[in-house]
Order: C-alpha cells, then structure tokens, then sequence
C-alpha cells in the first residue's frame, strides 16, 4: 500500500517536473521525458503488472493534457513497462548498467514509435531531421535526467521495502 | 512471489497476460471513443485538473516570483533612468492624446456620416497564465489556468504581444490545452493583409526550431506579395476570427506548380518567452448566429 502510494507520489512529482517546472529553468529546446525514466524503472524494479500499470497512468496523465486523442501515450508507456518488466528477473539493485540500457533503448523506441504515428502518417518523411533534432537530443538528455532521478527513485524504494520487512518480524 | 508456496496475506494477482491485454483494449478503446465523441475527454479532464493543476498554479505561481524578483534586482538601475524617459513621454502623449480624442470625435461624426458601421466590435478577452508546456518534444502545446469556469470553450483563439498564439483545443473545469500556431498539427487560414490574398500557415517543428512558420498555397498571380508584409488570419477560416496578425513574411518563392507561392514567415509572438496569453472569449461560430 505504501509502495503504491509512493509510486504515484512519483509520478505525480516527475510529471509536474517535466511539464511545469523544467519548460521554465531548463534553456533547452528538447527536454528529458521523465515518465519514461519512471514507467521502466517500476518496470524492472517491480515487474510487468506494476510497469503496466504505471505506465498506463503516466501515458493517461499526458493524453488528458496534451495528447490528441486520448490512449494513444498510455497504449505507449503501457508496453514500455510491460517489455522492461520482462527484465525485472535479471535486475539487481546493485548495477547501473541495465537501468541505463533499458531507459535509454525504451526513449529511443517511444521516440521512433511517437514519429511513426503522428508524423510519418501524415506524410512527413524527413527522418533524419527529427532523428537528430528530437529523438537523439531526447535520448540524451534523458541520459543524462536517468543519471540523476533513477538513483533517487530507487532509494526510496528500497528505503520503503528495508522499513517494511524491519516492521514483519 | 512464487505460485506453490503463497503465504498468508499474499493478494490474487493478475497474470501480467491479462493485464497487458485488458488495459491494451482499454486504451484502443478509448482511443476510438475520443477520435469520435468527447465522452472520456470532460469526466478525466475534470478529475485530473482538480489533482495537478493546483500544483502547476503554485509551481507557476513560485516560478514567476523568482524570475520576478531576479529581474527586479537587475532592472533597479535601468528603471530609474528609465521612469525619467516615462515622465517625458506621459507629459508627450497627454497632449497627443487630447488631440487624437479630438481626432477620434472627428472621425466618429465622418463615420455617421457615411453610415459606415465599424467592421468589428473590439474582442472581448480574458487573461490567462501558462502553468505548464508540452512535455513531449514533438508539439507545441501549453495549459493555461482558466477553463469552462471561467467562460473559457473549445476554439476560442488565443493572442499575446498583439499577434495569435494559437487555439484552444482541450477545456476542462479549471485549465484549457491551447494549441499554438507553430505546432505541427496546426494549420490557419491566413491572407496577406495588403492585397487579401489567402494561404494556409502551417506549423511544423522544423519550422519551430528555426522560430518561422511555413504558408503555401498563396495564389499572387500579381507578384504584389513581398517580404516584410502582413499576414493575418483570413475571413474564410472557420476558427479564427479575422485580422489577427499571424507574422510577416520573410521568404517568398513560387511553387512548382507556378501557380501557388510558399514561403516562410516570422511569428508576430514571441513563442520562447510565453508566461501570459490572452483569450478572445468571442468565437466565430458563435458570432455568426447572433
């Protein structure tokens, strides 16, 4: 109960960052995208029914705003955390690395995914222009906000887990 | 979490299968719905706008004193120099003014006259403030603090600084989505303001990233058109009201077709630095009936 009410403590904060926060301070045209950082976390931190779930709320979060049609994100980040709850058997608190991986393969797909259906269906077909003007420089720069938030996320979960097991025996 | 041994207290789970599959019907679901209808759009519009949008007014609302106060503390010696130019210009425009008021006193009675009605009454507007942006890279979109409680609708047009911001294309009870111009789902029908030729202003991210707007389809078989003039939103455009300054253009080229022309434009707004916007609550349809 606790671990659910922090997760969506989380996202409500990470989305408020991305969305209210980050367009003010950050001098950057392209900005990290936060709920990928928090939909593959729980995704392989916690496993697939949690991913999906998480990822269902951050994807509705940002179609009730933004999206055009409401699902479409939420159908996104949905099988993002499905497919990096698939990993959640080989994931140790301890390594970096497939966090890393993980996070950054799953921004680079949403990006490619988020062209395919809302720009290459409508005939614009200069890839390589939004490859290096959106979906790179996102892929990055989420790099780079893994670095900082993902670490956090994970300490507080296993802050919450350490008090919880402390209070069964 | 092993299925043989299920200690006490553990809960039934669903296979992440199944999950997957439901929520998946769940959001093609919805998908359809909202391509057709509003239904889902009011009722998660409502819930969500009472849970965030506090946080993006105080988030806002912090923000702006911050930068207030940083401007503040850099602007104190300019402003002084500053109030001194202002005095000048009250004293200048006061006497300008009484005699525009003579003017306008002039022209109203020429304008009896000529039973020459004004085109339009002045818009009616409301001010809002911008609590949060788009967090996706791919459009530019923003919420504003005002929704259906404060008289605001879907389409009523959106200006700033004097030039057109965009539309509102999400409402709910206390924020509306306004879609701008430089968008790449965006499309407006403008029209040179000297010589009333139509052309279509396309948003569009590359376009955004060089801060100009496309247009196409300017039919200027006089070659009248050149850069530097006026375009403003068009009198056949079902959104927008007419004679809103969009931009000016800056590049001209004719199309293949040598037909058509397109080009760029500059946007009269300032889309970087966007911290309030004004809505026009008047809106075309609505006009029209009266």
């Amino acid at each position: 109960m606790l671990s659910f009410l922090l997760t969506f403590v989380l996202i409500i904060i990470l989305f408020l960052l991305q969305t209210a926060v980050f367009p003010g301070v950050l001098p950057l045209h392209v900005l990290p995208n936060l709920l990928i950082i928090v939909t593959a976390s729980h995704g392989f931190m916690k496993g697939e029914n949690t991913g999906i779930v998480v990822g269902f709320v951050c994807g509705l979060l940002y179609d009730v705003f933004f999206g055009e049609v409401i699902g479409f994100h939420a159908l996104l980040y949905l099988y993002v955390g499905f497919i990096n709850g698939k990993f959640s058997r080989v994931f140790y608190p301890e390594d970096i690395k497939l966090p890393l991986a993980l996070i950054t393969v799953s921004d680079l797909t949403y990006g490619l995914l988020c062209y395919i259906f809302l720009f290459l269906v409508w005939g614009k077909l200069d890839f390589p222009y939004y490859f290096v003007h959106v979906i790179l420089p996102e892929m990055i720069i989420t790099l780079v906000a893994t670095l900082i938030f993902y670490p956090v996320i994970l300490k507080l979960h296993e802050a919450l887990r350490i008090r919880q097991r402390k209070r069964e025996y | 979490m092993s299925p043989i041994v299920k200690r006490k207290g553990e809960r039934f789970t669903l296979p992440s299968k199944w999950l997957l599959f439901i929520l998946t019907i769940v959001c093609s679901a919805l998908m359809l719905f909202t391509f057709a209808t509003d239904v889902f759009d009011k009722p998660l519009g409502t819930i969500v706008g009472y849970v965030l949008v506090p946080f993006e007014k105080g988030i806002g609302a912090a923000g702006g004193w911050f930068s207030g106060r940083k401007d503040e503390l850099s602007q104190i010696r300019t402003l002084i120099k500053e109030n001194q130019d202002l005095k000048e210009q009250v004293a200048r425009l006061t006497e300008e003014n009484t005699l525009l008021q003579q003017d306008k006193y002039e022209l109203n009675k020429l304008r009896q006259l000529f039973e020459l009605d004004e085109q339009y009454e002045e818009y009616h507007k409301v001010g809002a403030r911008i609590i949060s942006r788009d967090s996706g890279n791919w459009y530019a979109a923003f919420v504003i603090d005002k929704g259906t409680n404060d008289g605001i609708r879907e389409d009523m047009n959106v200006i700033a600084g004097g030039g057109l911001v965009g539309r509102i294309s999400a409402v709910g009870p206390n924020w509306a989505r306004v879609t701008a111009i430089i968008s790449d789902n965006a499309n407006v029908s403008g029209m040179t303001l000297a010589t009333e030729d139509n052309l279509i202003v396309s948003g569009s991210l590359k376009g955004m990233n060089e801060g100009v707007i496309y247009f196409s389809k300017l039919v200027d078989s006089k070659e009248a058109v050149q850069a530097g003039d006026k375009i403003v939103t068009s009198d056949i455009s079902d959104k927008f009201l007419p004679g809103i300054l969009i931009g000016y253009v800056l590049t001209i080229t004719p199309d293949n077709n040598n037909l058509t022309k397109s080009g760029t434009l500059i946007p009269a707004v300032d889309f970087e630095h966007l911290s309030e916007v004004l809505i026009i609550t008047d809106q075309k349809q609505l006009m029209e009936e009266k």
